[in-house]
């Protein structure tokens, strides 16, 4: 039975859960309906709750269990013999699932199956013929593994459909049978409610459970295949399908701490003066249209950005300067992409420090107006430092947004790893690095893959710190006048 | 002596000018951020806007029926077996002999030349539409197809003469012909639909790439996020402000969601990538992983304006229902639930047209692939709008460079719809209590 099918089947036995409820509700009070505890209908949704929910967690639970278990068991059918040199177990398998899905494809249509697995050649001709593109002819036991696979998946789904269908049955008995008229289903439904909200509020934290363990585990993997010393102290990245890559993080932490440098050079003055301007100067009509123009740039994708760095900035650059001060002939340099990151960044720090700012009490401004100070004397020496844990915060928040920045740096920065003081040199991220090293067919073995996941987490614990940094410093900044 | 107030001294002049220069400061460093962004749009907009615009030949292709069909008997297998080549040598001959028919000079150019006028494209479009209809072999039909990459290229000012000259895919004489075909009526440059609906082509045919399946895999996987995100991004939202009790649990709980919203993208591709194409096995590129995975990353995202929504009530509209005996799930879904739904939907278009504009995590995923067949489903191979602009980046032929810009305006165009119903959305139904 298929998934949509077994999903409509539940959905429709908690509908028929729902209506059964209810009359069977009313019908043990007799008609009489002030005899029962709750409203009738509370009687029905807790017939169709008990139906629906366990039965939809387990199919949802079961379809991403599901491929781990009859991968493996397909996959010890295949022996070491079978895979090719330069290929890997993991690639071999993409085959047996092309192959397991052209055999389901072919039984709707072909009587002559068997024939065909004990002739690959024709079967391989078969499958292009039916959708299904195969490189090479396969060997048998490649056959054989799919055949197995398509078997383990349809045993599991025999077994999915037969496990959802008595626990939908069983919460659909169970609820019908707990209805008297003084059952409380309205506490109920609303306590199984409440656990749903529990269960929805805790996906945050299973996201970054997730988040933290993944990376954590191939992390472990990628420094069982590489010296985390040199991961951490070499000071050359350069990656070799094949084997003998060094792959040191400095100089991409160099590149990227660069690149974030610059646009933190042209947003911090650019955001807190234009802040200020806001928040002190402007009139009220003119901050009514001035600042969600600036916020415009915060809503622009950064792959707007990106092409921006690309097709305007990054040219423009190189030949009005770079080239005539000799400074170097690439059009995606650091400077590039740190001019364009620097533009985006703006609104982070503008609408940041302009509520900072504003958050400042009048009385201190009234104060220091009231003793003959200039209105940019009272920002210089009383609002700003009263304000300045705040400002450091947005900043902060900035420098993180701009360290995790990926389409700018990879359309705009360039992707040679280097160790150098010229901005106008193509330099490269650790964002960008993840990009190459996981993009396109990617195998889970090799080291040159597998460092992504280390540069992820080094990226994901530096922002993170930088952002914690930052909250507390706003925190604890802001309950000075509260 | 200088006593009167109404001659300064050196000293509060001093000050004067630094008040005036730190005023003009500020509004030059407000005019550089809106610079910017002109700056930005302008530049996107001037190199995109060409891509909406086409250039098309027109002229009369004679469907020989002793090259299509030879066995003569029109049987569709036997047609099948005549492939693109055989076409395009007729659209080449049909060319050249409908310049001849009005009595255009070639100009010395040759007849591969007057061939390559034509896009790649076109014996495929033309083939497709012969199998679809097998009766017009034999007869002459009026074909309208695309010009070639260059040649449109020359009319949007991209490809010049001198250009031309060092090009080895052009040459002026191709040029100057192309320019007799536009006199006389057989060339021209009309709007582009094929653009928005076409699927992406190969690296040597930019006048083919349109944007049909990003953007139908674009619709997916925002379907995705919505279906996903809205309930359990409401759900949480609810259980956090309304009933989540002051512990360290929930203190955890909100830490963490204000951590996930600030961090990278990038890493949520990673988070993708490991669990639902590595460890649950579901297929790379596919939109329910795309949606999986943004969903995942606006949730924080939408779960932070929802709360301020449901904050926005006032208790007394809790304690009045309360006081009337509603329960306290009822209280929150008969009465403050609808009161902050405006404040909600805000949050939730803005969520996703975040979610829309997002390219990072989405390469991690898989969707850079070449796909040429419309999605069938979520588990299809499909692009995306983004994607599909940071692909046409990295194609060498300079007419991607025109495509990705037009790509973007798209995107824009689809972000300033679901951004202005936000705002409408919000000064429709904004209350203030």
């Amino acid at each position: 039975m298929s998934t949509g099918l077994l999903t409509l089947l539940v959905a429709a036995l908690a509908i028929l859960g729902m209506v059964m409820g209810r009359s069977r509700a009313v019908a043990t009070a007799g008609g009489d309906i002030r005899k029962l505890h709750s409203l009738p209908f509370f009687y029905g949704r807790f017939t169709a709750l008990l139906t629906a929910v366990p039965a939809f967690l387990l199919i949802i639970v079961w379809l991403l269990a599901q491929p781990l278990i009859v991968e493996n068991k397909a996959a010890a059918l295949l022996s070491p013999a079978d895979i090719p040199d330069g290929s890997s177990k993991a690639l071999v398998m993409t085959d047996v699932r092309r192959i397991a899905e052209g055999l389901d494809r072919l039984t709707e249509s072909r009587t002559d199956i068997p024939a065909l697995k004990a002739d690959p050649a024709a079967l391989k001709a078969a499958m292009n013929a039916a959708g299904v593109a195969l490189q090479t002819d396969p060997a048998p036991s490649v056959i054989e593994a799919a055949e197995a696979l398509r078997e383990a998946q349809g045993r599991s789904r025999l077994y999915l459909s037969i496990a959802a269908g008595i626990v939908a049955l069983g919460g659909f008995a169970w609820g019908v049978s707990r209805i008297k008229p003084e059952f409380r289903a309205r506490n109920a439904t609303e306590i199984f409610t409440m656990w749903l909200l529990i269960g929805c509020s805790l996906i945050a934290v299973l996201t970054t459970v997730g988040i933290v363990a993944s990376m954590l585990f191939e992390t472990g993997h990628f420094f069982r295949l590489y010296p985390a010393k040199d991961f951490f102290f070499s000071t050359t990245w350069s990656p070799k399908f094949g084997g003998g890559s060094s792959l040191g993080i400095i100089p991409l932490v160099w590149g990227t701490l660069y690149v974030s440098f610059i646009a933190l050079l042209v947003a911090v003055p650019v955001g807190l003066m234009s802040a200020i301007y806001l928040a002190e100067y402007a009139s009220k009509r003119t901050r009514a249209w001035v600042k969600p123009a600036i916020e415009i740039l915060a809503g622009i994708p950064t792959i707007v950005y990106g092409l921006f760095a690309l097709i305007t900035v990054g040219p423009l650059l190189r030949d009005w300067i770079a080239q005539p001060a000799g400074l170097g002939d690439s059009s995606s340099s650091v400077m590039t992409a740190g001019l364009v990151m620097g533009i985006m960044v703006i609104p982070f720090v503008s609408s940041l420090s302009d509520d900072i700012i504003n958050a400042v009490p009048q009385s201190l401004r009234d104060g220091s107006l009231g003793l003959g100070a200039t209105p940019s004397e009272t920002v210089r020496q009383v609002v700003m430092p009263a304000a300045l844990p705040g400002i450091v915060g947005a900043v902060l928040l900035a420098a993180s947004r701009a360290i995790g920045e990926t389409m700018i740096v990879v359309m705009g920065a360039g992707a040679a790893a280097k160790l150098s003081l010229n901005p106008f040199e193509a330099m490269t991220t650790v964002t960008v690095k993840i990009v190459s090293q996981l993009t396109g067919d990617t195998e889970f073995a090799s080291p040159e893959t597998l460092v992504a996941f280390a540069l992820g987490l080094t990226l994901f614990t530096l922002t993170l710190a930088l952002n914690i940094l930052a909250l507390y410093i706003v925190r604890k900044y802001r309950e000075q006048y509260e | 002596m200088s006593g009167s107030l109404f001659t300064l001294d050196a000293r509060t002049k001093a000050r004067n000018a630094a008040e005036r220069r730190f005023r003009a400061y500020g509004l030059g460093a407000i005019v550089i951020a809106l610079l910017a962004l002109v700056w930005l749009l302008i530049s996107i907009f001037s190199a995109g806007l060409p891509a909406f615009r086409q250039t098309f030949l027109t002229f009369p292709v004679t469907l020989d029926a002793s090259q299509l069909d030879k066995s003569g008997t029109g049987d569709v297998a036997q047609l099948s077996k005549i492939t693109t080549i055989t076409y395009a040598k007729i659209l080449g001959q049909s060319l050249e002999a409908a310049i001849a028919a009005k009595g255009i000079d070639l100009g010395g150019a040759k007849p591969k030349q007057v061939a390559d006028l034509i896009s790649q494209e076109s014996a495929a479009t033309l083939r497709s539409k012969v199998m679809a209809d097998p009766a017009l072999i034999g007869t002459t039909i009026d074909f309208t197809t695309l010009a070639s990459g260059r040649i449109d290229g020359y009319y949007k000012g991209r490809v010049t003469m001198d250009s031309a000259a060092l090009d080895k895919n052009t040459s002026p004489e191709q040029l100057r012909l192309a320019d007799k075909l536009k006199e006389a009526g057989m060339l021209a440059v009309r709007f582009n639909t094929g653009f928005l609906t076409m699927p992406d082509a190969s690296d040597k045919r930019p006048e083919a790439a349109g944007l049909g399946i990003a953007i139908l895999g674009s619709f997916m996987i925002m379907a995705v996020v919505l279906v996903l995100s809205l309930p359990i991004g409401v759900a949480a939202s609810i259980y956090l402000e309304e009933f989540a009790p002051k512990n360290w649990i929930t203190d955890l709980i909100e830490v963490n969601i204000a951590n996930l919203a600030a961090v990278p993208s990038i890493v949520y591709g990673i988070l993708g990538l490991a669990i639902f194409i590595n460890f649950a096995g579901l297929p790379q590129s596919a939109p329910i992983v795309g949606g999986l995975v943004l969903t995942l990353m606006t949730l924080p995202r939408i779960i932070i304006p929802t709360r301020a929504a449901l904050k926005a009530v006032p208790p007394s509209i809790r304690d009045a229902a309360l006081g009337v005996g509603a329960s306290r799930l009822q209280t929150v879904f008969h009465h403050v639930l609808p009161l902050a739904m405006p404040g909600i939907l805000t949050g939730m278009i803005i969520g996703l047209a975040q979610a829309l504009g997002e390219t990072a995590p989405l390469l991690l995923i898989g969707m850079v692939a070449f796909v040429r067949d419309v999605p069938g489903g979520l588990f299809d191979p499909a692009s995306a709008l983004p994607v599909q602009v940071y692909n046409w980046t990295q194609r060498g032929d300079p007419g991607f460079v025109e495509r990705a810009s037009g790509a973007i305006i798209v995107l824009l165009v689809f972000l300033i719809i679901m951004n202005t119903a936000a705002i409408i959305l919000r000064r429709k139904f904004e209350r203030r209590w």
